[in-house]
């Protein structure tokens, strides 16, 4: 798999989280993706970018059109600095949520998207990864 | 800062949300509603969404909560024009939105409210659930 | 003493062309590579000149490397004819052949050559095969990877060209499903449904499955997402056409498909009527509602 292009942004307030969907739907186009497969991944960047924001305490995406073979893919990565999560298979779970929200932002994320990869370590941060491929 | 127009026509406000939606804007407008039906006693609220390209949690909550405030303030809300993609994708995230009817377009989700508002001027109670067999 | 086989190879192509390519030409037509018209004679000599030429060319860069940068334009030239020769319809056999059958002929050049002592024979004989193999291999993969291509293709056209959606009254819409349904091929479904009903502003869609053989758990789960976004942008959908044993097999499986289903496409279609505040009525006399 060969990254063909990168980008990144910040993720510190609300109109960051309108930038970086704007710039994933400018990527998901540049790539191909059908409109569904661009509405689902500019919304579980949504959620990522506020959950970074909300619960890491805000961080950077950064953004990949990668190539895998002939397949053309859009992969996001978020990370944050933040408290991190404990119990990440609770976090998973639809309609927790430890910050008042519906509680599916990670889970809703993962169903968005082809690949979706977390790693946490309490006290240090978080990192989520997703995929899209055409 | 930017506010998203408010117009009442009749018994019902009436919405269209034509930019993307950053938080701010989402909860000034969730503010502005509420004042508005009650200073104006509105029966309907519809809110037209198909210029809208996604609608993430943030945006489904908001929706969620005005459908909710409306309804103690005996207001119905009416959800028209939701994109096919965006429709497949929040059935995808999960969100559900409970209290809220939806219409294909304006049209529909007035004649919807209409209904309402007529069915109340009969004396007939409201029936806020779907039709369903 | 020269037991370098890519300048062995390289002098004889050189020397000997004319009468390599007259022989190559033989054997290709011989060898059915013509398949009945499918490609002309002109043309496959061309083709074979070309071929002819890039290979000594790749050859004098010193290197016997097919897969190296001085075989390049070959690899491009063979890619193309390989491509074309996959949508014509040749077999993998035919194609493969266009450059095997090459081997004979420079055999034969290379056993006529006056002065090839044993050695050099070998070499070159060794060198010839190594690198037409790699090449005939070559051609190989860039036939699969078109015809895989065309497959891809086709199998994205029938998924959409299976799944019509047909208008049965003003703002009733129709999608007769015919066949097994996976993921791929019920998210087009899914899409052109949701489409057709903003496009005809339709109130009702009616979900036909009397032509599917079975409904698992996935298939339910996907009607059930297709119902739920169709209500998210305001229409009401009825599945129709459960057949008795799918609906058994559902049962026992556990499916529940919590929509409103009726047994027939026509229930389904006087339902949608009815709800729509229509009613089907004999022309004459007594009139009688239609059930």
């Amino acid at each position: 798999m060969t990254v063909t292009k990168t980008e990144a942004l910040p993720v510190r307030s609300g109109d960051d989280v309108v930038r970086v969907r704007q710039r994933v739907r400018a990527l998901a186009v540049e790539i191909g993706l059908g409109l569904v497969d661009q509405t689902k991944i500019i919304t579980a960047a949504s959620e990522l970018a506020r959950n970074t924001l909300d619960y890491g305490g805000g961080g950077d995406v950064r953004m990949e059109t990668v190539l895998a073979g002939t397949r053309k893919g859009l992969r996001l990565t978020f990370e944050d600095q933040g408290p991190g999560i404990a119990d990440i298979e609770q976090a998973m779970t639809d309609h927790y949520t430890s910050g008042g929200g519906l509680g599916l932002g990670l889970g809703g994320a993962k169903r968005l998207s082809n690949e979706f990869h977390i790693e946490s370590t309490p006290g240090s941060g978080t990192r989520v990864t997703i995929a899209r491929w055409k | 800062m930017d506010r998203i127009p408010i117009l009442k026509l009749g018994g019902a406000l009436i919405v269209s949300i034509q930019v993307d939606m950053h938080d701010r804007l989402a909860l000034a407008l969730e503010e502005d509603l509420t004042a508005m039906i009650a200073r104006t006693g509105a029966r309907g609220v519809l809110i037209e969404i198909s210029a809208l390209e996604i609608v993430d949690s943030f945006i489904g909550r908001m929706l969620v909560s005005i459908a909710a405030v409306s309804r103690v303030l005996d207001a119905e809300t009416v959800v028209a024009g939701m994109r096919p993609a965006v429709a497949i994708t929040l059935v995808e995230l999960g969100l559900e939105l409970t209290g809220i009817k939806t219409a294909l377009n304006v049209e529909r989700g007035m004649a919807l409210i209409q209904v309402r508002l007529s069915e109340e001027d009969d004396g007939h109670g409201s029936d806020r659930d779907r039709h369903e067999d | 003493m020269s037991t370098d086989g890519a300048g062995v190879l390289e002098r004889i192509l050189t020397e000997d062309e004319a009468a390599i390519l007259d022989a190559w030409n033989t054997a290709l037509r011989e060898g059915a590579s013509l398949q009945g018209g499918r490609i002309r004679e002109a043309e496959l000599r061309t083709q074979a000149k070309a071929v002819l030429g890039q290979l000594r060319d790749a050859l004098a860069s010193n290197s016997l490397d097919a897969d190296g940068e001085g075989f390049a334009p070959l690899r491009e030239t063979l890619a193309d004819i390989s491509r074309s020769r996959a949508i014509q319809g040749f077999t993998p056999t035919d194609t493969a052949n266009f450059v095997f059958s090459l081997k004979e002929p420079i055999f034969e050049a290379l056993r006529r050559s006056a002065d090839v002592d044993a050695s050099t024979l070998a070499a070159g004989v060794w060198a010839a095969g190594k690198v037409l193999d790699r090449l005939g291999l070559h051609t190989m993969e860039v036939f699969l990877a078109s015809r895989e291509e065309v497959i891809g293709r086709q199998g994205q056209e029938i998924a959409e060209l299976s799944t019509p959606v047909v208008r049965l009254w003003d703002g009733i819409l129709a999608l007769p499903l015919i066949g097994t349904l996976d993921s791929a091929r019920t998210g087009v479904v899914m899409e052109n449904l949701l489409q057709a009903i903003v496009d005809e502003e339709a109130e009702i869609a009616i979900i036909d499955i009397t032509g599917v053989p079975t409904v698992d758990t996935l298939v339910a789960q996907h009607l059930l997402k297709t119902v739920a976004a169709a209500r998210l942008m305001g229409a009401d959908c009825i599945v129709s056409g459960i057949r008795p044993q799918i609906a058994q097999t559902m049962v026992h499986l556990g499916v529940e498909l919590n929509v409103v289903s009726k047994a027939t496409l026509a229930d389904a279609f006087a339902v949608a009527l009815k709800r729509t505040g229509r009613k089907v009525v004999r022309q004459q006399a007594p009139a009688e509602e239609r059930r």
